[in-house]
């Protein structure tokens, strides 16, 4: 396949996999910052084919892991409505809220449908006049145009009966912290490949200079992945700290930018909370006043709703890369994709999760 | 052996009476009756459902029995390669197969949403009667019950199958032993593609085609050929990581097999990556893997070869003792990891 096959190759994934080891003299620790990324490093083995004393860290862009327990919260009782069609995308329906989850709410009865795309929802709207739809709009910068179109267009066409539960966040905001941390180890970046495509990578060149840490823009397959890191180790190895792009087929340096004025027209950067984080300043995005009947916890009333997280997860220190996830004493034992303690475990894109998937074997035992 | 073609034959209730399946239809009267004799019975019909009695008599001559049942809940009910009623007929069919044995009867109890289209039941009808006619085997009883709008959808239908044991192999996962070759009897997770495009409303550049199909003539041809097959298993939901997962943990071995060596149509690896999707956990209907002495294999290919695309069925690995009820995968990129089960279903990714 196309775009596929080539970056898997398993002689071009040797190449570089060795050239990588030629470069490195030091131990340098990188962060992916994806949970795309994570979850092909782990899937495909890639730590494996590293010199030893390259260490990757996982990064907290999975976007189902982040999104704070109040949001699920606030999902499952809008989704419990009679006069309410729920739709999200497919990984966030498991994810556990405080109570219960929002597959959970289905088999009681709430109507939750999963769509593949938000627009998709305002066509529900469309069709259930009758009825309240409302879209859970998660995620990056990446999910940012598809979610603020939805609400352009909805309020364009008049569809009234439609309305987002809104818990974006964006990634410059949490990588600074996790730099700016005392516990930091990360000195180099993979930027996520597909929040570049939408943004660009000019906001990541005042971060690369500010903490001396190079940042290399990165796709999703293997070699991809490798070449990435490479091209983060040779900066390291020469002292360089600038903002590179491996993922040159898809991302240009200014991004999309009728997307990126999507997302300007719809939503406002606001204060946002960060499942296992906390609030980070300017970090997420909110509905724009303008928009603002669009807004699902105006519509039901919600926005009081505030829910502190369980002390035993340790996915703040995982989702920030202190911790690697099989450093976390209930791993595997008290928390598995069957009874999560924390989001990571849930999304195939959690670091948790790719672990147990792939690695529980050697892990537990 | 069926011997009735129906599949010219339009639906014998004209629908200007019944457009629509009634709550009478399953409650013991004329209706009941004359939904019984002008679909059921003229679809189906064999000498022993015939008999007309409470239960079909029936002699299946020597060797051991084996017994199976399935009950089958697809939405939608009709997808490209299929329908809910060969489906019905090809899961409990093979499953039969799977344990060597010849398949020979099957029941079929419907359970039908009232207001379903007296037309949809026919077609599904008609369907069942030529998988079975495809498969050889003859459908000797069944059941029908309406239950009142909004609490079914439109038709499940339950069958039951049973067949014939006529040889002495052992074909169980307690057989597998180390060395032995496994060969995948064709291209992997069609049917599960197939079926979410329909029911997602999802549009791919070319329709994907559900590999539902029976398997019982290829496994009786290996066992007719003297191959000493030591377990089968089909793999359906849960694909073949489910499948293989399963029997290394039953028979307590470990199974190797490499990625690169499985199968998958360029279309559907397409529409899973777009989806975020594995291959090798989507359900498939018509595909089996097969243990086999490695002496056997080259045989075994060739057999099966004559019933489906010849590079697809292919030895996907082998049997070893190193890691006792694990598998394992090469990737594509030369490195190994494990292959364990899903706590779930499979959920598109967000992006």
């Amino acid at each position: 396949m196309k775009y596929v096959d080539e970056y898997r190759r398993a002689e071009d994934v040797k190449k570089v996999s060795q050239a990588i080891a030629k470069i490195t003299t030091k131990p340098w620790t990188i962060m992916e910052i994806c949970g795309g990324q994570t979850h092909a490093i782990v899937k495909f083995g890639l730590d494996e084919l590293l010199p030893d004393n390259i260490t990757l860290v996982h990064g907290p862009g999975c976007p189902v892991c982040v999104t704070p327990l109040e949001a699920i919260d606030r999902a499952v009782m809008i989704a419990s409505r009679e006069d309410v069609i729920f739709c999200s995308f497919g990984d966030m329906v498991r994810v556990p809220g405080s109570e219960k989850d929002l597959l959970t709410v289905k088999s009681q009865g709430g109507d939750l449908r999963i769509v593949y795309s938000p627009l998709d929802a305002v066509e529900i709207a469309r069709q259930n006049p009758n009825k309240k739809v409302v879209f859970f709009a998660i995620g990056f910068e990446t999910t940012a145009p598809a979610n603020a179109m939805a609400v352009y267009q909805a309020k364009l066409k008049g569809i009234n009966n439609f309305s987002v539960l809104v818990s974006h966040v964006l990634v410059p905001p949490a990588m600074e912290i996790i730099l700016s941390s005392p516990a930091n180890k990360v000195q180099g970046f993979l930027a996520a490949g597909h929040v570049c495509t939408v943004m660009g990578y000019t906001q990541y060149e005042a971060i690369a200079e500010k903490f001396k840490a190079p940042i290399v823009v990165t796709g999703f397959e293997p070699l991809d992945i490798l070449e990435g890191i490479y091209m983060c180790v040779q900066q390291l190895e020469a002292g360089k700290h600038e903002v590179v792009n491996e993922y040159s087929r898809v991302v240009k340096r200014e991004g999309n930018l009728p997307a990126q004025d999507v997302i300007k027209k719809v939503f406002k950067i606001v204060n946002q909370k960060w499942r296992g984080i906390g609030e980070i300043p300017d970090s997420g995005l909110a509905l724009a006043d303008e928009y603002s009947s669009f807004d699902a916890d105006k519509v039901f009333n919600l926005e009081h709703i505030n829910v502190e997280e369980p002390a035993e997860c340790i996915s703040g220190l995982v989702l920030q890369g202190v911790k690697k996830p099989d450093e976390c004493s209930e791993f595997g034992k008290k928390c598995s994709p069957e009874h999560p303690l924390g989001a990571p475990m849930v999304s195939t894109e959690g670091a948790c999760a790719a672990y147990y998937r792939y690695r529980s074997h050697e892990i537990v035992g | 052996m069926n011997d009735f073609d129906v599949t010219n034959l339009t639906c014998p209730i004209p629908i200007s009476d019944y457009p629509n399946v009634l709550l009478a239809h399953g409650s013991g009267g004329i209706l009941m009756n004359q939904l019984i004799e002008k679909i059921f019975l003229a679809a189906f019909k064999n000498p022993i459902l015939e008999q007309k009695h409470d239960a079909s008599v029936l002699e299946p001559g020597k060797g051991k029995l084996a017994m199976t049942t399935d009950s089958y809940v697809i939405h939608p009910l009709f997808f490209p390669g299929g329908d809910i009623g060969s489906l019905a007929v090809h899961g409990t069919v093979n499953d039969l197969a799977m344990c060597g044995a010849k398949p020979l009867y099957l029941s079929a109890g419907f359970i039908l949403e009232e207001g379903l289209p007296m037309d949809t039941l026919w077609k599904v009808v008609v369907s069942m009667a030529q998988a079975a006619k495809n498969a050889g085997v003859q459908i000797v009883t069944g059941d029908t019950k309406v239950v009142n709008k909004g609490k079914g959808d439109g038709i499940f239908i339950n069958t039951a199958g049973i067949g014939v044991i006529e040889h002495d192999l052992s074909i169980a996962p307690a057989s597998i032993r180390e060395g032995d070759a496994i060969i995948l009897s064709g291209d992997i997770a069609r049917h599960g593609m197939a079926v979410m495009a329909v029911r997602e409303g999802l549009e791919f550049e070319s329709m994907i085609t559900s590999d539902s199909a029976p398997v019982n003539a290829i496994v009786e041809k290996l066992i007719a050929s003297d191959i000493d097959i030591h377990c089968m298993r089909d793999l359906t939901r849960g694909g073949v990581a489910s499948a293989l997962v399963e029997l290394a943990k039953s028979a307590n071995v470990h199974i190797n097999i490499e990625e690169e060596k499985i199968p998958v149509h360029e279309d559907v690896r397409g529409a899973c990556e777009i989806l975020g999707l594995d291959p090798m956990y989507v359900a498939n209907e018509g595909r089996f893997v097969c243990f086999v002495p490695e002496g056997q294999a080259d045989k075994v290919i060739q057999i099966m070869r004559e019933y489906s695309d010849a590079e697809e069925v292919v030895c996907i690995g082998k049997v070893s003792l190193d890691k006792k009820g694990q598998v394992t995968l090469k990737t594509s990129i030369g490195t190994t990891r494990y292959v364990d089960m899903l706590s779930g279903e499979q959920l598109p990714r967000i992006c």
